[in-house]
């Protein structure tokens, strides 16, 4: 079964958090929680939430990861984000 | 979800708020399961008021917990178990809520089913009437199936069933399975623990080593068989079941009784694991400021499971499995897959164990003599 293009994650396309998700701080990050799903993600770093919150202000996820981060760090970042989207936790727009 | 430790690590130190916060509507059943958790029965008479019940749901949504599992005694017995629900999911708070589903004839199913935000649990505790009646009582295999049937033909979509893992019901896994599959539900499967009424029957009735080592198997080929972690004493048997694989009352998980009382879990309806009361100062209060969560917060002693190899898999198990048959928190769990809780137990023989604190059980009719 070949994934269609739809369910690959590209960091040159602008992004934002799900409607469907809340997602609460956290000592470690943050806990998101997915409400039609029903599943619960961890999201491991300060860094990667204020990351999450911020794709809305940007035109993609490769400029927010930019302005967010140090450049040494971008493809952590862009793989972070893609099992987000995995689980349903950012969506398109 | 996998184990992760430095995750595991951070969440045993606590969180802003649990995870997986469960608050039981009432203590009034109309069933009477021998293992009932909460020895429910008789409805409370200080029961929280709907007002209450709202400001707390209001405080739940505040703290921004994601979603709360009801239960009871049966949640719906209240009156008010719609209006509650409906408070709930309308602030997105989600509610999961566990029932005997006595009360869900086709209207009460329809009536769920066009609730967002809602899961079902039924518990069933056989995959027949015999076995599961024996526990629940007679009659309550056939209600909780005509439950079932009542949401299926009501669209609800995916329900749970939900089975605790007795010594009988552990030789039924694969007619489970094949229930679930009938229905499209998931399925459930908890460990039994001696809480509440559950402490006069788990001696006979919790799996022998042989039965949770199947189990255990079982599970690890059925990772899409829903467990709530509660069988983490088992990843002491190999690889790590999913979950957290922690023990994590008063860190991520904690209980609300119908009263308000706050318990560090479920399982420890006990005064020495009460928190609290949401009456006081609300639940935040309580969640962050009790000194008996602060001290479930600290690094746990392994006590005499420091020498085992698989302690880091375990943590020494289960905090009420302990406690209620009578064993220190530094022994291990009394269903230690090596053994070594059945030889803690017995040397513990002669003394006596807690009781569960609040007894809520119907009780017994007893003819009295007047005068
Ligand atoms: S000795 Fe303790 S840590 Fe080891 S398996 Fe038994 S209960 Fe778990
Ligand atoms: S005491 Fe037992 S049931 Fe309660 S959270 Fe800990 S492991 Fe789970």
């Amino acid at each position: 079964m070949a994934l269609s293009a739809v369910h690959v994650f590209d960091a040159s396309s602008p992004w934002r958090l799900s409607d469907q998700v809340s997602l609460r701080d956290e000592a470690f990050g943050a806990l998101a929680y997915h409400h039609g799903n029903r599943r619960l993600v961890f999201l491991k770093s300060p860094e990667l939430v204020a990351l999450v919150r911020s794709l809305e202000e940007f035109e993609s996820a490769d400029e927010a990861i930019d302005a967010a981060v140090a450049s040494g760090q971008h493809q952590r970042y862009v793989q972070a984000l893609s099992s987000l989207f995995n689980s349903e936790i950012l969506c398109g727009r | 979800m996998g184990a992760d430790f430095s995750l595991r690590n951070r969440f045993e130190r606590g969180l802003a708020a649990p995870i997986c916060l469960t608050w039981e509507l009432t203590y009034a059943c109309n069933l009477a399961c021998t293992h009932c958790l909460s020895s429910s029965g008789r409805r409370d008479p200080m029961e929280l008021s709907t007002k209450e019940a709202k400001d707390l749901i209001d405080e739940i949504a505040a703290m921004q917990i994601f979603y709360v599992n009801i239960g009871g005694g049966e949640p719906m017995i209240r009156r008010d178990f719609f209006e509650l629900i409906e408070h709930a999911v309308n602030q997105k708070v989600g509610v999961k809520f566990s029932t005997n589903g006595t009360r869900i004839d086709e209207e009460a199913a329809r009536r769920l089913a066009a609730i967002d935000y809602l899961d079902i649990q039924i518990s069933i505790d056989g995959a027949d009437a015999q076995t599961s009646d024996r526990i629940r009582g007679e009659g309550s295999y056939d209600q909780a199936r005509r439950a079932m049937d009542n949401l299926q033909a009501a669209n609800f979509g995916q329900f749970k069933i939900s089975v605790v893992m007795t010594r009988e019901s552990i030789e039924q896994l694969d007619e489970f399975e094949a229930l679930a599959q009938h229905y499209g539900a998931e399925l459930r499967l908890t460990r039994l623990r001696p809480s509440g009424r559950g402490v006069d029957v788990w001696e006979s009735l919790h799996p022998t080593r042989e039965q949770n080592r199947r189990l255990y198997r079982w599970l690890m080929e059925r990772p899409n068989v829903l467990t709530g972690d509660s069988f983490f004493h088992l990843s002491a048997l190999g690889d790590p079941l999913e979950g957290l694989n922690l023990c994590g009352a008063g860190r991520v998980v904690c209980l609300i009784d119908p009263v308000g009382e706050v318990y560090a879990c479920p399982f420890v309806i006990h005064d020495e694991f009460k928190a609290g009361n949401v009456r006081d100062a609300g639940f935040a209060q309580v969640w962050t400021t009790s000194e008996l969560f602060r001290s479930l917060r600290e690094p746990g002693n392994p006590g005499a499971c420091a020498s085992c190899g698989s302690y880091d898999a375990c943590r020494g198990g289960c905090m009420a499995a302990k406690f209620f048959t009578g064993l220190e928190m530094s022994d291990p769990d009394p269903e230690c897959v090596f053994g070594h809780g059945e030889v803690a137990l017995e040397k513990k023989r002669l003394t006596i164990r807690p009781t569960p604190s609040p007894d809520h059980s119907k009780r017994v009719a007893v003819a009295i003599t007047s005068r």
